[in-house]
């Protein structure tokens, strides 16, 4: 149990995918207008993560990876070079399917997501996710853990640059650093602030 | 060179710019700018990669119906970048390594969908070829400039060879250890733009709020 907490904490503090590895960056910066849409986003992307970085792991440790396929009667089968148009594909899929359960079930989240349901199959921090999911083999347990702990963290990044900007809209800011400019600075001492994480052992 | 592929070309460079101003295809210039040999490598890939990926999708673009269209996109953008990432790690297997998930990440790097679905979708082959060249080159100019100057005050080299000679070589330049890290990425780019739309006036964004003027007969 404490194995999984501490690959939930580390993924939202100190491996921050938004902060420590830019993932899922031209939405951070693109939708963090309002704080409204910010977390509504947030919670699509937590929501996506938890149920794709697992659904991938299981098709890397029963198909893609090398030896993977011996259950089958194909021990020397390295699959592994189909990774990544399966994992996307996996993406855009189950993305497609929530849209349609959240347009059926639950019609308020579904109108209140809009046009970011469909964006999240190309935010990079879904696909980066699995991709970090591979790298370092996690069990399926492990990727639960990390889908869960990955998402939140994206979200929690999102959530509070979109409560500094608007704040920072009533403050007098030079024309050309206006809008797109100050929000990478800000994005920037965001992440700053999480690099002092980053010394943490857990 | 006709006109109009003049501008397709060269528009994305510095009037429309993808980074600065379509915010497309941020993630991959923050994290791949420590070393100018990666970041070059990434510029060349995605490049290819979007003037390919432009050219096959607009070749199928009266075949592929709306509805699936995004799915289809992904399958193309897709096929090409694990050609790319198979054959960087055949023979650059170094720089492979460096870049580690972030050449898989093309296949998510909007520019790629982005200027599929805005420019591709709608346009001829060759048009949307030199478009994805267009892009490729604004992308790249960004993370060279990036690059340059991460590599150049962070560890005094360029390209791996020395510039500045190291204080702790002997030499008298310190290194900035704070250009190496993640953060500095986001300032350099935040006063890139600063500077593109103070030079381009066009590109600023206006204010949600405007702070009152006080005029001077106002004072008294």
């Amino acid at each position: 149990m404490e194995h999984y907490l501490n690959i939930v904490i580390s993924s939202v503090f100190i491996e921050n995918l938004a902060l420590a590895f830019f993932l899922g960056m031209c939405t951070f910066l693109a939708i963090s207008k309002q704080i409204g849409t910010a977390f509504g986003l947030g919670v699509a992307v937590v929501a996506v993560q938890v149920i794709t970085v697992p659904a991938n792991n299981l098709l890397f440790q029963y198909f893609l990876k090398d030896g993977a396929l011996a259950w089958m009667g194909f021990p020397n089968v390295d699959l592994s070079f189909l990774g990544l148009i399966s994992y996307i594909g996996v993406i855009a899929a189950i993305v497609q399917i929530l849209e349609m359960v959240l347009d059926r079930y639950v019609p308020a989240l579904y109108n209140a997501l809009g046009i970011f349901l469909p964006l999240i199959t190309v935010n990079c921090a879904i696909l980066g996710g699995t991709l970090f999911m591979v790298e370092r083999d996690y069990t399926l347990g492990e990727s639960v853990a990390y889908g869960f702990g990955s998402g939140l963290g994206w979200a929690l990044a999102i959530t509070l640059l979109a409560g500094i900007r608007e704040k920072l809209k009533y403050s007098d800011v030079p024309d050309g650093l206006q809008g797109l400019g100050i929000t990478f600075v800000i994005a920037g001492l965001m992440s700053l602030g999480f690099l002092g994480f980053s010394g943490i052992q857990l | 060179m006709d006109k109009a592929i003049k501008k397709v070309l060269f528009e994305p460079l510095v009037d429309n710019n993808p980074i600065t101003l379509q915010i497309l295809g941020i993630c991959s210039a923050l994290a791949v700018t420590t070393k100018l040999s990666t970041a070059l490598t990434m510029s060349i890939a995605l490049t290819l990669v979007v003037a390919a990926s432009n050219f096959v999708i607009s070749l199928m673009r009266k075949h592929v119906p709306t509805n699936i269209r995004i799915i289809v996109m992904m399958t193309v953008i897709a096929s090409l970048v694990i050609v790319v990432d198979e054959f960087l790690k055949a023979y650059f297997f170094t720089i492979s390594k460096d870049l580690s998930v972030f050449v898989g990440l093309i296949i998510t790097n909007c520019i790629v969908l982005g200027r599929a679905e805005a420019f591709a979708m709608k346009n001829g082959p060759w048009d949307s070829f030199m478009d994805g060249i267009g892009n490729g080159l604004g992308y790249s100019l960004i993370l060279m400039s990036v690059g340059v100057i991460r590599e150049l005050f962070g560890s005094g080299t360029l390209f791996g060879v020395e510039i500045f000679t190291k204080v702790t070589a002997g030499g008298w330049y310190v290194p900035n250890g704070m250009l190496l890290l993640p953060p500095s990425a986001f300032f350099l780019i935040g006063f890139i733009i600063w500077g593109l739309r103070t030079w381009k006036t066009a590109q600023m964004e206006k204010r949600d709020y405007q702070i009152h003027q006080v005029h001077r007969t106002e004072v008294v």
